[in-house]
């Protein structure tokens, strides 16, 4: 009996679909030619540029202050909120809260950004970076919310029972036994919490406002009207960095087991 | 005893409770109530209500749009299942050491901006790119004909963005699948697409639930794919949100139609809650 | 006077199930007590109200002489070993066993040397800074043992502890058990519902079925003088007759009318009149089986039967013998050298026969009976037999 091979046939078509963009751009960052069209020389050009590029490195500065900011609050708040789903579980309030986590993960992110700019315009509050941080804490939340009450689903319950047994109270328990275990869990929300918030353009630039650029909207502007050797450079240095940060926090993990 | 539940309750719900209710349920009803409002010239939002705005979405643009942005998004879904559902099949059946190195393989390419992965796409399908080149040097296409600016650059964009958020609810249900139920049909005699059609698709039924939601509902409210690889006869809603709010300055109206895409995005939402509550309850 | 551990009238109900339906109880110090019955008798709720983890809706719970009733489950001086272990994953088997011992505040040094004790005797000294995923099922339960002991609780709550482990090694834990709680000499409080790990290491045994305790007494007592047909049919095997209590032949016997089977007497110490309706147990290993009939013994009841059904099994051979429309299961022992006789085989003719203090009277058992009675007259220990 032979399986099919549609299944393989498709799968490698998709992997060459994904990388194949990708692949061009890391080829053109080191391509002379200005416009990429053809392949006209090795250079480091682009890069040397990248660097020299202060608008950049300052999109940059804004990116990683709202990420850090963004990333410390969504996980505290989405770590209560995955918290109070699964304890308190069916009762009428947190129906209430499981739709209120569960819906900004399922609207399109022009209609937050819309609602956001909106919000703002409507209270007075002066678009700026701290926008983009109540923006990106609201939608980073609710992935955060998911990512723990997916662990916490799978999380033994009686092991908070046996701690209870041995003397423990509900401080004590939750410091040395229910943190602890959901650690891995929380510092998964907290990564994807952080790639979300970096790698965000649409919801930023609603409620972004002079000054306040991140380098999603940067690279937006850049390629709206701009130089697009650069672009290249920066996005290999872009996958670069995040296939070494990846890669790192995995052999941590795996030393530390 | 139920009085100090009820606290703690509260105690550890409220923070996440009050901080979606502040900047996600009001800022919904704030779009619905401006779109009442009328505009200001100078971009703001006018006192007192008026019916004008919700009269100006009669523009007669608005349905060619409209029905644009439907039918892309529905292609691009469909696109997506069709590319995804055998990805995740293969990829579930694929054996443990290779399973992780593929995951990679697809993740990977997601690291990079989406921003850039547009941009690439761009730069591919320019009519002086490698793309158009090499299809006009192998004849399937004229030497003036245009990949980019139109619907097709656009359908072919999307689906890049969206296919790895298909491919990952649906790999997690064939994860879950139990394939000897297709070792069981080929054994009662049905063939590899019977088998497939009648026992792996119904396996993955949650999966694909998700993977449409997951596909269609952005692909609805895409502004940045049309905006950098559509021209201005493929425009989708996104772009006139987009253009009402930062080029005519028309916030009002812009959030008229916010409120328009929101009920097109509500109705296979709704569908797809009320799917998956029937699978549940046998 | 009051007993080392007490349920006073304790009920609790879930929704519309009552889960535990007015238990008392009485657990002596120092007792290897078991709690037996199917799935959904009650049997764990009413440990975890020991524990703690539930509060019954009425009734009390007393240890030595305080009503823990209200107290939280980590006030209590009860410890359990919950059924899958319920060790800290992230903890080593030495922390998971000084557990207790940290939150109670004792002193590093302190806790090193009970740990030591304590590994000591599970026999793991050398496995101290293992994680529990690095363990086996056996060494786990006995972390788990040793977690709980080394707080010198005054009640040990076992829920079901050997469940997860493969036959072999249940076997082994059953002594090891044992072992313990004679070393150790604390209280036991055992959840099972396999008879068999029952029977072997408790000193009594409550029988609960629905909420409610059907028997409460030593293994022995409760296998010979079963108070229900469900302790009788629970507990071991046994044949059901079902009959008319007919005229009385003596002080302590009477006959016994079944419908499609020959009378027979039975030892009627329930003062039963003429026409009450019973049913009758006999244990398959209580009934004899031969080829001629036995001696006359006017207390033997001898019956004519058919062999169905003979399964040899080395020690014993069960047979499942026809007698008119009963279908009876009958154990016999080869006590002597097999092949020098001739063992009784499939479709021969044979005669089964028991004595009338064998058998044993009890009210109908259904599946679908909301109240079991028990037969007027019993009030306490099964009467004295006399042959």
């Amino acid at each position: 009996m032979s399986r099919s091979r549609v299944p393989a046939i498709v799968t490698v078509a998709v992997l060459a679909f994904f990388w194949i963009p990708v692949v061009l751009l890391i080829v053109n960052s080191f391509n002379t030619a200005r416009f990429s069209g053809s392949w006209e020389g090795f250079t480091l050009d682009w890069y040397r540029r990248l660097f020299g590029a202060r608008e950049i490195w300052l999109a940059l500065r804004n990116t990683m202050i709202i990420a850090a900011a963004a990333t410390l609050t969504s996980t505290i708040l989405g770590t209560t909120a995955a918290l109070a789903l699964h304890r308190f579980h069916g009762s009428r309030v947190q129906r209430t809260h499981y739709l209120l986590v569960y819906t900004p993960l399922i609207i399109p992110e022009i209609l937050m950004g819309m609602s956001l700019l909106l919000f703002f315009v409507a209270i007075g509050l002066q678009l700026g970076l701290f926008t983009i941080f109540l923006a990106h804490v609201t939608f980073c939340l609710s992935y955060v919310a998911m990512v723990v009450l997916g662990r916490l689903q799978d999380f033994d319950w009686s092991v908070i029972e046996a701690a209870q047994d041995l003397g423990a109270s509900w401080r004590q328990t939750a410091a040395k036994v229910l943190l602890p275990m959901l650690a891995p869990g929380i510092a998964s929300g907290a990564l994807l919490a952080f790639t979300l918030s970096i790698d965000d353009f649409v919801i930023s630039f609603f409620v972004a406002g002079p000054g306040s650029t991140t380098l999603p909207i940067r690279i937006y502007s850049m390629i709206k009207h701009g130089s697009p050797p650069l672009i290249n450079a920066l996005s290999t240095l872009l996958l670069v960095v995040t296939f070494t940060t990846v890669w790192l926090s995995q052999r941590l993990l795996e030393d530390r087991s | 005893m139920t009085g100090g539940k009820a606290r703690r309750e509260w105690a550890v719900t409220l923070p996440s409770f009050a901080w979606l209710v502040a900047l996600f349920v009001i800022p919904s009803l704030i779009v619905l109530a401006i779109a009442f409002r009328p505009a200001t010239p100078s971009g703001g939002i006018g006192a007192g209500w008026t019916l004008e705005t919700l009269r100006s979405l009669g523009n007669p643009n608005y349905p060619a749009i409209l029905w644009r942005t439907v039918w892309l998004a529905v292609a691009t879904t469909a696109v997506c299942l069709a590319l995804g559902v055998p990805t995740s099949y293969a990829l579930a059946r694929a054996p443990k050491r290779w399973r992780n190195l593929l995951l990679l393989l697809v993740i990977v390419p997601f690291w990079t901006s989406f921003l850039v992965r547009i941009f690439a796409w761009r730069t591919l399908l320019h009519p002086e790119g490698p793309l158009k080149r090499a299809l006009v040097a192998v004849g399937l296409a004229a030497p003036d004909s245009q990949l980019l600016y139109n619907s097709g650059a656009i359908l072919l964009v999307l689906v890049y963005t969206e296919l790895p958020f298909a491919i990952l609810p649906l790999y997690a249900a064939a994860e879950k699948f139990d394939f000897r139920l297709i070792e069981a049909a080929r054994d009662l005699g049905a063939s590899s697409w019977r088998a497939f059609r009648s026992v792996f698709l119904p396996g993955i039924g949650r999966g694909i639930v998700t993977a449409t939601l997951v596909t269609l509902i952005p692909a609805l409210g895409s502004y940045v794919v049309p905006d950098l690889v559509g021209g201005p006869s493929s425009e989708m809603i996104g772009n006139k949100i987009a253009q009402r709010t930062f080029t005519d300055r028309n916030l009002p109206h812009a959030a008229a139609l916010s409120a328009l895409l929101a009920l097109a995005v509500l109705a296979p939402t709704l569908i797809a809650l009320a799917a998956n509550r029937r699978k549940e309850s046998p | 006077m009051a007993e080392f551990l007490e349920f006073d009238s304790v009920s609790k109900h879930f929704g519309s199930v009552r889960a535990v339906d007015g238990v008392t109880l009485a657990i002596r110090r120092g007792e290897f007590f078991s709690l037996l019955g199917p799935s959904g008798c009650g049997k764990t709720t009413l440990l975890r109200m020991l524990a703690g983890f539930e509060r019954p809706d009425t009734g009390r719970v007393l240890l030595d002489g305080r009503d823990i009733t209200d107290l939280p489950p980590n006030k209590r001086q009860v410890n359990t070993i919950f059924q899958n272990y319920a060790l800290f994953p992230h903890l080593t088997v030495r922390d998971n066993i000084a557990f207790g011992l940290r939150i109670a505040g004792r002193t590093g040094k302190e806790i090193d040397s009970e740990v030591d004790k304590m590994l000591a005797l599970i026999q793991m000294e050398d496995q101290g800074t293992k994680k529990p995923d690095q363990i086996s099922g056996g060494q786990k339960q006995r972390v788990a043992i040793a977690r709980a002991l080394i707080n010198r609780p005054q009640v040990l709550l076992l829920d079901e502890p050997l469940a997860a482990l493969d036959l072999k090694l249940r076997q082994r834990m059953l002594i090891e058990l044992d072992l313990i709680h004679d070393e150790v000499g604390i209280t036991f409080l055992y959840v099972t519902h396999d008879q068999g790990e029952a029977m072997s290491l408790s000193d009594r045994i409550a029988v609960m079925n629905r909420g409610k305790v059907e028997q409460l007494g030593t293994p022995t007592e409760i296998y010979e003088a079963p108070r229900s047909s469900f302790v009788a049919a629970f507990i071991g095997d046994t044949n059901f007759f079902e009959g008319t209590v007919a005229e009385a032949v003596d002080a302590e016997h009477s006959r016994l009318r079944i419908d499609g089977f020959p009378d027979v007497l039975v030892f009627n110490d329930k003062q039963l009149r003429t026409g009450d309706l019973v049913y009758l147990s006999v244990r398959p290993e209580k009934i004899g089986i031969s080829r001629e009939p036995p001696a006359d013994n006017r207390l033997r009841n001898a019956v004519h039967a058919h062999v169905d059904e003979a399964v040899y099994l080395g020690s014993h051979t069960r047979f499942w013998v026809r007698v008119q429309d009963y279908r009876i299961s009958v154990t016999q022992q080869h006590n002597r050298y097999l092949l020098d006789e001739k063992p009784i085989r499939w479709d021969e003719d044979v005669y089964i026969h028991w004595h009338a203090d064998d058998g044993f009277l009890l009210e109908r058992y259904s599946e679908s009976d909301e109240n079991l009675m028990t037969i007027p007259g019993i009030d306490g220990a099964p009467a004295e037999r006399t042959r």
